[in-house]
C-alpha cells in the first residue's frame, strides 16, 4: 500500500497542478460566462501561448516566467482580433455556429503549429526545474509552488479587473443583460472582444507557469481543453471561484487517479466526473437555461 | 418514395461503380475507399446530427466501437467478418442508443451534447488504449488472409464497390427518413423541440431511434475501416481526428441533406489531396485547409454546398421568373 | 371533460398559481382571463404537461393525467399554441402542419393530405409551399393554430391566438375559431381581447395573481366587483359604482 506521506504528497502536488487548470479554466467560463459561448480553440490557444513561451526562451534566453509580461498582452491582442473579426462575424450569433466556427479556429492554429514546428515535442530546462521546497517531512516542486501562488494572484486582479474597474463593470452589464448594455450605449462587439481577449491572457500566464516543468507540442492543447471543460462544468459555467475551486479539485482527483491506476489510465477519472455532473446535474450547474 | 426519389441516387451509383474500370491505379482507389468510408460514417453523423439537429462532437465512439468489434470478434473468438460486420453494426446501435439514453434523458442539447459526446469517445479512447483485451497501446493487427469469405479482396475494386454499395444503402435509408413520419418529427424535435412535443412528438423516443442508427452506420463505417486497412489502435479509431471528419463532411457539403455527406467528404478528401500535391511536404497543410473551409463554410455558406447551389439555381430561376413564381423548396 | 383540481406552482418564493380549479364539459369555448401575470399561461403549460404543477391533480376524461408527458397528453387530445409562436422555421407551411397530422396519419400522402385540409380551413392554403420562417405575424398565429388542429385534438388550448393582429385581421379569425367549435372540439382559450371573449366565449374564468377569482357568463363576470379591482386596482369597483350612482 502507499504510505499517507506520498498520498499526501500526491495531493499537494495535484493540488499545484490543478492551480494552473485553473488559470486555463478561468479563462474559458469568463469566456462563457460573458459571450455565452463554448471556446473550443482555447486548448489550441493555449498551445500557441506555450510555444511562444518556449520561442522567447530558446531564441532570446528568456526566463519562461519573465516571458508571461510580454506575452499577456500579446496573447489578449491575438484573442481580441480572433473574436472580433472571426468568431463574432462568422457565427452569425448562433450557438451551434460558435461551436463549429472554434472547432475549426482550434483545427486551423493547431496544424500551423504543427507545420511551423513539425510534431517534436519541446521542453526548455531552468535551473530550478526540479528545485524542490520542503514543507515539514513532504517535497515540494518549486516551480509548481510558484504556479499556486501566481494563479491565486491573477483570480484575484481577474475578480478586482471586474468589480472595480469600468471595463469590468460594462463587461457584467453585458453578460447580465446585452439589450440593455447596447441601449445604455456599450458597445457589445468590443466588449465581447475584451473578454475573449483575458480570456486568452488567463492562457498566457497558464502557459508560463506551465513551461518549467512540462513539454510542447503542437496537440498538447487537445490534453488541457477537456480538463478545463471538465472544471468549468463542475464549478458551475461562467463562476470564476468556481473555476479556481473546481480546477484545484480537478488537479487532486488527477494526481490520485494516477497514483492508483497508473498513467494512462489516470485521466479517466477526470472524464468520469464530467460525464457525471453533465448528465446529473446539468441545470443546476449551467443555470436555469442549459 | 417516389421514382423521382430513386433515380438520382441510382443513377449517381452507377456512376460510381463504374470508376474502377477507368481507373486502376492503387492510390486512387485508396483514395476513394478511404473517401467512401468517410462518407458513410459521416452519414451516420447526418442523421443524428443533420435530421436531429443534435451535434456531436464523439463519433469516433461508434466508429471505433465498430472496428474494434469486428476485429476482437475475429481475433479472440475466431468470428467470421461478415458475421463480425453485422454484430459491430448492432453494438453501434447499442453504444448510440445507450449514450443516447443516458444523455437525452438529462436534457442534454446543444454545446453540451457535444461535449458529453466528445468526454464519451475520450473514455473509450482511454480504456481501448490501456485494457490488453483491446490490444492497449499496440492496437490489433487482423490476419490477412485474403478471401471473399473473410472480407478481404484481392481487388482493391471489389472493396470499393463494397462500401459504394453501402454507401448507397444509407443514401436510400436517408431519403426514406427524409419521406417518412419519423424523419418529420426528427426535424420538429431540431427546429423547435417544445413545439413537437406538444403535437405528439415523443421528443426522447424519436432521438433515441435517431442515435441508435446513426451510431449504426457509423459503427459499420469503422468496421469496414478495420477490414480494409487490417489494422486499427485506440488513436486510430477513437481519436478525436475522426469525430471531426464524420461532422465536418456533413457540415461543408449540407447539412440534413441526403447527399451532403458524400459531396462534403468528397470535397474535403480532394481539398486535402490538392493541398498536399501543392504543399506535401508541410506536415498538416491538408487539416489546415479542412478547419479553413469550415470556419468559412459556417460563415457564407449555411447550407453547405448543397445549400449553395439551391441558392444559385434559385436565384437563377427568380430572375428568369422575376419573382412570380414562388421559390421551390422541393429540392431540399 | 377536463378536471383540474386545486393546482399549484410554486417559482422559488413566487406563487405563480395558488390552487386554481377550473372544469370543462365537452362542446362549446371557455375563456380564461385575468390580468397580466397572473399565471393563465403557468396553468396552460400544467394542463398541456410542460410545467409539472407542485400540488394539484389533473384529469381528463376521467383518467389522472397529472404526470404524463406532454406528447401523451396529445396523444389522448389535448391540442396546444404558443403565445409566442413557436413554428419550425426551416420546414414549409405544409410540412410545418404534417408533423401535427402525422400523430393520426403514419402515412406521409394521408398525413400530407390532411395538412393540406386543415391549411385551407384556417385560411393559409395560399401558402402551404412557402417557408413558414417567412409568414407574417398573423400567418404565424394561423399556423399555430392549423399544427394544432391537425393533431385533431378533442380539447384546444389557444393561448392568445388574437394578440398581435389588428382588428380587420381578428375579425378573419373569429369564425374559424367558431367553426372548430362547432366541429365539437372543446376551446379553452387565454384572451386579451374582450370583444373577441365577449364574442365567442359562452363561460369565462378569470384568475389573478394566481387564484381564480370568479367565474360564469361574460357580461356576468366582468360586473363582478372582484374582477373589476383585479384589473383595475383596489377600491376601484366601489369608485365606479359611485360614479355610476352620482350619473344614474
Amino acid at each position: 500500500m502507499y504510505s499517507p506521506q506520498i498520498i499526501l504528497e500526491a495531493a499537494l502536488n495535484g493540488l499545484m497542478t490543478g492551480a494552473v487548470y485553473a488559470l486555463i479554466a478561468l479563462g474559458l467560463t469568463l469566456i462563457y460566462g460573458v459571450l455565452h459561448i463554448i471556446n473550443f480553440a482555447h486548448g489550441a490557444l493555449l498551445t500557441c501561448a506555450m510555444f511562444g513561451v518556449w520561442i522567447a526562451w530558446a531564441w532570446l534566453g528568456m526566463d519562461p516566467y519573465l516571458v508571461i509580461l510580454p506575452l499577456v498582452p500579446l496573447m489578449f491582442a491575438l484573442g481580441y482580433g480572433l473574436q472580433r473579426f472571426v468568431i463574432g462575424p462568422a457565427s452569425h450569433g448562433d450557438d451551434g455556429n460558435i461551436l463549429l466556427v472554434t472547432l475549426g479556429l482550434s483545427i486551423v492554429l493547431e496544424n500551423v503549429l504543427l507545420a511551423l514546428f513539425q510534431s517534436d515535442t519541446r521542453t526548455l530546462d531552468t535551473d530550478y526545474s526540479f528545485q524542490v521546497v520542503a514543507l515539514g517531512p513532504l517535497l515540494l516542486s518549486y516551480p509548481r509552488v510558484i504556479g499556486l501562488g501566481v494563479a491565486v494572484v491573477v483570480t484575484g486582479l481577474l475578480w478586482l479587473v471586474l468589480n472595480r474597474t469600468d471595463t469590468g463593470k460594462a463587461i457584467r452589464a453585458v453578460a447580465k443583460e446585452k439589450l440593455g448594455a447596447n441601449l445604455v450605449g456599450i458597445d457589445v462587439p468590443h466588449v465581447y472582444a475584451v473578454t475573449f481577449g483575458m480570456g486568452c491572457a488567463c492562457l498566457a500566464v497558464a502557459a508560463g507557469l506551465l513551461m518549467p516543468t512540462f513539454y510542447v507540442n503542437p496537440r498538447i492543447g487537445g490534453a488541457f481543453v477537456l480538463v478545463a471543460f471538465t472544471v468549468v462544468v463542475l464549478g458551475g459555467m461562467g463562476s470564476l471561484p468556481g473555476a479556481l475551486l473546481g480546477g484545484l479539485f480537478i488537479g487532486v482527483v488527477e494526481s490520485l487517479c494516477g497514483l492508483f491506476l497508473g498513467d494512462s489510465l489516470g485521466q479517466i477519472g477526470i472524464f468520469l466526473i464530467f460525464i457525471a455532473v453533465l448528465l446529473v446535474r446539468p441545470t443546476g450547474l449551467f443555470g436555469a437555461k442549459a | 418514395m417516389t421514382a423521382r426519389d430513386l433515380i438520382p441516387i441510382a443513377v449517381l451509383t452507377i456512376l460510381a461503380a463504374l470508376l474502377p474500370l477507368v481507373v486502376t491505379s492503387s492510390p486512387v482507389l485508396n483514395f476513394l475507399v478511404f473517401m467512401l468510408i468517410v462518407a458513410l460514417g459521416a452519414q451516420g453523423w447526418n442523421i443524428l446530427g443533420g435530421f436531429g439537429g443534435q451535434f456531436s462532437f464523439g463519433h469516433a465512439a461508434f466508429f471505433g466501437t465498430g472496428a474494434y468489434v469486428t476485429a476482437i470478434l475475429q481475433l479472440r473468438y475466431g468470428v467470421n467478418a461478415w458475421a463480425g460486420l453485422v454484430l459491430a453494426t448492432g453494438a453501434g446501435a447499442v453504444v448510440g442508443w445507450s449514450i443516447g439514453y443516458l444523455s437525452f434523458r438529462s436534457g442534454l442539447r446543444g454545446s453540451y451534447f457535444a461535449l458529453v459526446t466528445l468526454a464519451f469517445a475520450e473514455v473509450f479512447r482511454i480504456l481501448a488504449n490501456a485494457a490488453s483485451f483491446t490490444g492497449g497501446a499496440a492496437g490489433l493487427l487482423i490476419k490477412l488472409d485474403v478471401s471473399p469469405a473473410n472480407l478481404q479482396f484481392a481487388d482493391r475494386a471489389v472493396f470499393y464497390w463494397l462500401v459504394l454499395a453501402l454507401v448507397a444503402a444509407v443514401l436510400l435509408l436517408t431519403r426514406w427518413i427524409q419521406r417518412s413520419r419519423f424523419g418529420a418529427q426528427l426535424v420538429a424535435v431540431r427546429e423547435n423541440e417544445d413545439a413537437a412535443k406538444a403535437l405528439g412528438v415523443d421528443s426522447l423516443a424519436v432521438k433515441l431511434r435517431a442515435i441508435a442508427l446513426s451510431g449504426a452506420v457509423t459503427a459499420l463505417s469503422g468496421c469496414l475501416y478495420a477490414q480494409y486497412f487490417l489494422y486499427i489502435d485506440a488513436n486510430i479509431a477513437y481519436g478525436s481526428w475522426i469525430s471531426v471528419e464524420l461532422l465536418l463532411a456533413p457540415i461543408i457539403g449540407g447539412v440534413g441533406t441526403v447527399f451532403g455527406p458524400v459531396v462534403g467528404a468528397l470535397t474535403l478528401h480532394g481539398l486535402g489531396e490538392v493541398a498536399k500535391q501543392f504543399a506535401g511536404r508541410i506536415p498538416g497543410i491538408d487539416l489546415i485547409v479542412f478547419g479553413g473551409v469550415l470556419v468559412l463554410a459556417v460563415a457564407f455558406a449555411r447550407g453547405g454546398i448543397l445549400g449553395l447551389l439551391e441558392r444559385l439555381r434559385d436565384r437563377g430561376r427568380g430572375m428568369v421568373a422575376r419573382g412570380t413564381k414562388e421559390v421551390s423548396h422541393a429540392g431540399r | 371533460m377536463l378536471a383540474v383540481d386545486g393546482v399549484s406552482k410554486r417559482f422559488g418564493g413566487l406563487m405563480a398559481v395558488d390552487s386554481a380549479s377550473l372544469a370543462l364539459e365537452p362542446g362549446g369555448i371557455v375563456g380564461l382571463i385575468g390580468p397580466n401575470g397572473a399565471g393563465k399561461t403557468t396553468l396552460f403549460s400544467m394542463i398541456s404537461g410542460f410545467v409539472p404543477p407542485s400540488d394539484g391533480r389533473i384529469r381528463f376524461e376521467g383518467t389522472d393525467i397529472t404526470a404524463e408527458e406532454p406528447h401523451r397528453r396529445a396523444q389522448r387530445g389535448i391540442g396546444r399554441t404558443f403565445q409566442i409562436v413557436q413554428p419550425f422555421a426551416g420546414l414549409t407551411v405544409c410540412e410545418n402542419i404534417a408533423v401535427g397530422a402525422y400523430l393520426r396519419h403514419a402515412k406521409r400522402a394521408d398525413a400530407t393530405a390532411r395538412a393540406r385540409e386543415v391549411a385551407r380551413r384556417v385560411g393559409l392554403g395560399a401558402e402551404l409551399d412557402r417557408p413558414a420562417g417567412g409568414l407574417t405575424v398573423a400567418g404565424r398565429k394561423r399556423l399555430e393554430l392549423a399544427r394544432a388542429l391537425a393533431t385533431e385534438p378533442k380539447l384546444l388550448l389557444l393561448d392568445e391566438v388574437l394578440a398581435g393582429l389588428n382588428p380587420s385581421e381578428i375579425r378573419d379569425i373569429i369564425p374559424v375559431i367558431r367553426g372548430i367549435r362547432d366541429e365539437g372540439v372543446t376551446i379553452l382559450m387565454i384572451e386579451h381581447v374582450m370583444q373577441a371573449v365577449m364574442n365567442l366565449c359562452e363561460r369565462v374564468y378569470v384568475l389573478a395573481q394566481g387564484r381564480m377569482i370568479a367565474e360564469g357568463p361574460p357580461a356576468a363576470v366582468c360586473a363582478d366587483p372582484r374582477v373589476i379591482e383585479a384589473y383595475l386596482g383596489h377600491g376601484a369597483a366601489a369608485r365606479l359604482a359611485a360614479e355610476g350612482a352620482a350619473h344614474g
